[in-house]
């Protein structure tokens, strides 16, 4: 399959207008000690054969029947309408609105989204979207010590690994600081983050204070005074946080939160193995020309029609170049334009409906095992929709259980060895009762 | 409990919305409401099953959540049933251009057409619904498609190892920065190496990401060719010298035919060569950066491998790397653990089964010299779907014809306008052209903002303008491969017409666009008074 439409005749005629005899000629540029040597790709497929590979690609992943994993990723309703916006040629195949009089579809959308991202954070300003939860945690932490002119953060340590890893990569360019504020993960423990070892870590040299609402454990963590913890010391906030949680949760600005990042994933997005997904970012107005990352802002024309543009770009790489606020170039505009589908299509109702069902489910699930006496909870803390439990033996039950398509939620002891025999599950408004009974039995059957 | 009041008594227009971004000048109009002025108290689009007696009863005893941390006000999300919803969007999606409307020769970007059949595959449930958390025994078929892309793009490219991670190009960069850092440091010039030298034509980014990896931007200047200075560059180069980004071919649309010359210069003082991949699509199979001796290059998934621009992302921004930058690639990476690495390939390739061979992700610190992680999980996985789906289209003929096509156009393109616009580097170009308004500007007063809205009126999309910022008045043209030679043909047709109409009737140019749905926009009040978000009216 090519896509070329040229037939022998138009090359012809196009290398004639030019005045060259081959195409060759075109690359005569290239000086011949650095030419390609080799191109050593497979044969052409046809469609139907292209399809036949990736159905084979397809067919090998096994998508389990019975799933609690989340950590980071979760497995929620797409409803079909998301699909069938994001599938629009017009917004797939366009490009950034660099012209606004023929991108007014894109731009209004990315304005909806900033909108309801300031309406489920509490926040005043939200950004056009970053590449993911994490990167967008890490570009918040980097805005914050642009802030306050310091140069370390504090992270808790029960935000989610991935996050605190693309943390420190980032962190490593300019060489900012990071300290480990040690969350109470003990077994019996509370599961968060202490207030007075936050306290602790802070003082006037630290930019921020990260911490993870629920934080990676399903926790629900004390943000107020976590807060007022970071503002004693004239540090920020940036609270990390789940989106469905927060049609029950307290929205970060009520808090005090500062600076706001999110995986917005769990809003219509598929789990596709990681990726694409939306980093989620939000801050207070009076942060707004330190914000990375694109904005769309409404104005009008000259006829008075109200239109929407890229606005506030001398922060932005093409402008200031080595002076910008960040390199980011691109948001995730198709995967924003569902978020801002899916939040539209279900509505404050249907979100906390999505957040209640899951935070049932959560504890139905723990509820179950406790009473097989399969496990207990770890922690004493509330949670929200994951729960740490402790299992006995639970890495090798785990794999039995994948051998079978059960996905026993996350094996959290890799990041944390401390944490032996814990299972961490996550349920969902997708997690049916019969799936809690297949987890018991098939925990039953395995020692 | 809604907080969604209508903005305005009655009407559907969305008049009186919270609009602030312009001072004065008459009633505003609005094309398409926001879709908050849809929203009335109680209406539903999608609904969720109760929970189960049971599973009720199961979480009653379990800890709720304190009221501190509890929300009081529910968010002012609409309320909107889909019908209303879709017509919304389908309504917004009209204002669009996009490639599938017409003509996007937006230089730089590889506006390509973006086959459908990858959009069917990224949507088979058994990739769409894979967790990347999944044990690997789940989630062969992910791994296997990751490591046969990683297989692909190096035989594209000729590096020797693939990372796949970076979100997009830009991520690439940082990601390729970030390793020459550690290179230079696992062999004690850390401290010495703080420059990056960057040519006065590339995209912003490079000298962005220069500062955040704590670098030193130094710009090169270009020679009157459009190619780099090499007295310049050698002039520069020394022992605090980290590394050299290059596109390569240039934001001119021009390969650099000093290459080999740069790169030995580069090498041999001691600095890390990086080649900015946006421009591949103009040299497949033709030059291959790995071979040719360059350490780094970042490939744009989004552009030469035609994943869907999406209206500005998700883009994929895999990087390629020398053996001496190996080591320091993010981890994890996909791995074969079990099978002979030339037997899956050619399994794969032949469509025949590949179920003996095992594939895993790399352990954590398997590398101790690796980067970490440069975002979650392994990368923009529906990209890879698609790009490898493409890749495996083309196949080597396909993608040769892809370049061979590109270039031809551009060239054509190059050759027709020529008369009309001013060529400032007039030499065989690649797969974009740049030409420069200035002429237009000097004799007429029309400049290339306003030829740009003047094609807006005819249904195609203007070329990039303003960059590269070498080029006065810049207009920056990629045709790409797969536009017919009947629409090229149009194009140039209304190039013409445009440069005609810039001597007879200038002050029609400086009114368009006028058939679009806004006319040109405020943009100096949108920055001066932000209006970044709809508030909703509260109870």
């Amino acid at each position: 399959m090519t896509y070329t439409p040229h037939t022998d005749a138009d090359r012809e005629q196009m290398l004639a207008t030019i005045g060259v005899g081959s195409v060759e000629d075109l690359f005569a540029d290239i000086p011949p000690t650095v030419r390609a040597s080799r191109f050593a790709l497979p044969d052409p497929l046809t469609e139907q054969e292209v399809r036949a590979e990736l159905s084979r690609l397809a067919d090998r992943n096994r998508i389990p029947r019975v799933s609690f994993l989340g950590a980071g990723a979760y497995r929620h309703l797409v409803p079909a309408v998301v699909g069938e916006v994001i599938g629009r040629s017009e917004f797939a195949t366009s490009y950034t609105p660099y012209q606004p009089e023929v991108s007014q579809g894109t731009l209004q959308s990315i304005y909806e989204f900033q909108s309801l991202i300031c309406e489920l954070t509490g926040m005043e300003v939200a950004t056009a979207s970053h590449y993911d939860g994490a990167t967008a945690t890490a570009e918040a932490a980097l805005m914050a010590c642009r802030l306050t002119r310091r140069e370390r953060i504090a992270v808790s340590t029960a935000v989610d690994p991935q996050v605190r890893r693309v943390l420190a990569t980032y962190c490593a360019g300019p060489g900012i600081e990071i300290v480990d504020v040690p969350a109470d993960l003990a077994d019996g423990g509370t599961g968060l983050t202490p207030v007075d070892a936050a306290s602790r870590a802070l003082d006037d040299t630290v930019a921020c204070l990260v911490a993870q609402q629920p934080n990676f454990f399903g926790g629900i963590e004390p943000m107020a005074d976590l807060a007022d913890a970071a503002h004693a010391e004239g540090a920020k906030l940036v609270a990390v946080v789940e989106p469905t949680s927060l049609a029950i949760l307290a929205p970060p600005g009520s808090y005090g939160a500062d600076l706001v990042a999110a995986e917005g994933q769990p809003l219509g997005i598929p789990l596709s193995f990681g990726g694409p997904y939306v980093g989620l970012m939000a801050a207070r107005m009076d942060a707004v020309r330190q914000m990375p990352g694109r904005l769309v802002g409404a104005t009008r024309d000259a006829q008075g029609r109200r239109g929407y543009v890229l606005t506030l770009q001398a922060r932005e790489q093409h402008i200031r170049r080595e002076k910008a606020a960040s390199n980011i170039c691109t948001n995730q505009a198709l995967c924003a334009l569902a978020a801002t589908t899916y939040l539209t299509a279900v509505g404050p109702e249907g979100l906390r409906e999505v957040a209640e069902l899951s935070m049932i489910q959560a504890r139905h699930t723990a509820q179950a095992l406790e009473e097989a006496g399969l496990g207990r909870r770890r922690f004493a803390a509330p949670y929200f929709a994951e729960v740490a439990m402790q299992v006995p033996n639970a890495a090798a039950r785990h794999a039995a259980l994948a051998a079978h398509g059960i996905v026993a939620g996350h094996l959290p002891e890799r990041d944390y060895p401390d944490l032996r025999d814990t299972l961490l599950l996550a349920a969902t408004e997708l997690t049916r009762d019969a799936d809690i009974d297949g987890l018991v039995a098939a925990l039953r059957a395995t020692r | 409990m809604s907080v969604i009041e209508r903005e305005a008594t009655g009407d559907q227009s969305g008049r009186g919305a919270a609009f602030s971004g312009a001072e004065g000048g008459g009633e505003l109009q609005v094309v398409e409401p926001l879709i908050f002025a849809a929203s009335r108290r109680g209406r539903r689009g999608v609904r969720f099953p109760a929970a189960s007696e049971r599973a009720s009863a199961a979480a009653a005893g379990q800890p709720g959540i304190p009221a501190a941390a509890r929300r009081e006000v529910a968010p002012g999300l609409p309320e909107v049933t889909e019908l209303d919803l879709l017509r919304h969007f389908n309504r917004l999606s009209h204002l669009n251009h996009a490639i599938d409307l017409g003509f996007y020769p937006l230089g730089s970007c590889t506006m390509k057409y973006n086959p459908k059949v990858n959009e069917w595959a990224a949507r088979l449930p058994g990739l769409a619904d894979s967790h990347p958390l999944d044990p690997a025994e789940l989630s062969q078929g992910s791994l296997e498609l990751e490591w046969l892309l990683a297989e692909l793009l190096k035989d594209i490219s000729g590096f020797a190892a693939v990372s796949l991670q970076p979100a997009a190009g830009a991520q690439g960069e940082l990601t390729g920065l970030l390793m020459t850092r550690a290179y230079h440091r696992s062999r004690g010039e850390g401290e010495q190496r703080t420059t990056v030298l960057v040519p006065d034509s590339a995209h912003g980014t490079n000298p962005a990401t220069a500062s955040m990896v704590g670098y030193r931007a130094v710009t090169i200047r270009s020679n009157e060719r459009g190619g780099i200075d090499l007295d310049a560059l050698r002039g520069a180069l020394g022992d605090d010298t980290a590394a050299l980004m290059i596109t390569n071919p240039s934001t001119l649309g021009i390969f650099e035919d000093q290459i080999d010359q740069v790169i030995a210069a580069v090498r041999e003082a001691g600095a890390i060569a990086y080649m900015d991949g946006a421009n591949l699509n103009a040299i497949l199979g033709r030059f291959r950066p790995g071979e040719a001796g360059f350490d780094v290059m970042h490939f744009n998934l989004h552009k030469t491998f035609s994943t869907p621009h999406g209206g500005g992302g998700p883009g994929a921004g895999p990087v390629g790397v020398s053996e001496r930058l190996a080591p320091f690639l993010p981890e994890p990476l996909p791995l074969l653990v079990a099978g002979d690495a030339d037997e899956v390939r050619r399994n794969a390739w032949a469509g025949q089964s590949t179920d003996g061979a095992r594939f895993a992700l790399e352990e954590g610190g398997a590398r101790p010299h690796s980067i970490g992680k440069i975002r979650a999980h392994t990368g923009n996985f529906g990209m890879f779907v698609r790009a490898y789906t493409y890749i495996r289209s083309n196949g080597a003929a396909g993608l040769r014809g892809v370049s061979d096509d590109a270039v031809l156009a551009a060239n054509y393109l190059r050759v027709r306008l020529a008369d009309a616009y001013e060529l400032p580097y007039d030499r065989i170009c690649k797969h974009e052209v740049v030409f420069s308004g200035r002429r237009q500007k000097r004799e007429h007063g029309v400049t290339t903002l306003d030829i740009a809205k003047a094609i807006l009126d005819h249904g195609m999309h203007p070329p990039t303008i303003y960059f590269p910022l070498i080029v006065e008045e810049a207009l920056m043209i990629e045709p790409t491969e797969t536009e017919s030679l009947e629409t090229l043909d149009r194009f140039a047709a209304l190039m013409l017409d445009i440069a005609d109409r810039a001597a007879t009737d200038p002050a029609a140019l400086k009114r368009a666009p006028e058939t679009t749905p806004v006319g040109r926009l405020d943009e100096a009040a949108a920055a001066r008074r932000p209006d970044l978000r709809y508030v909703p009216v509260r109870e």
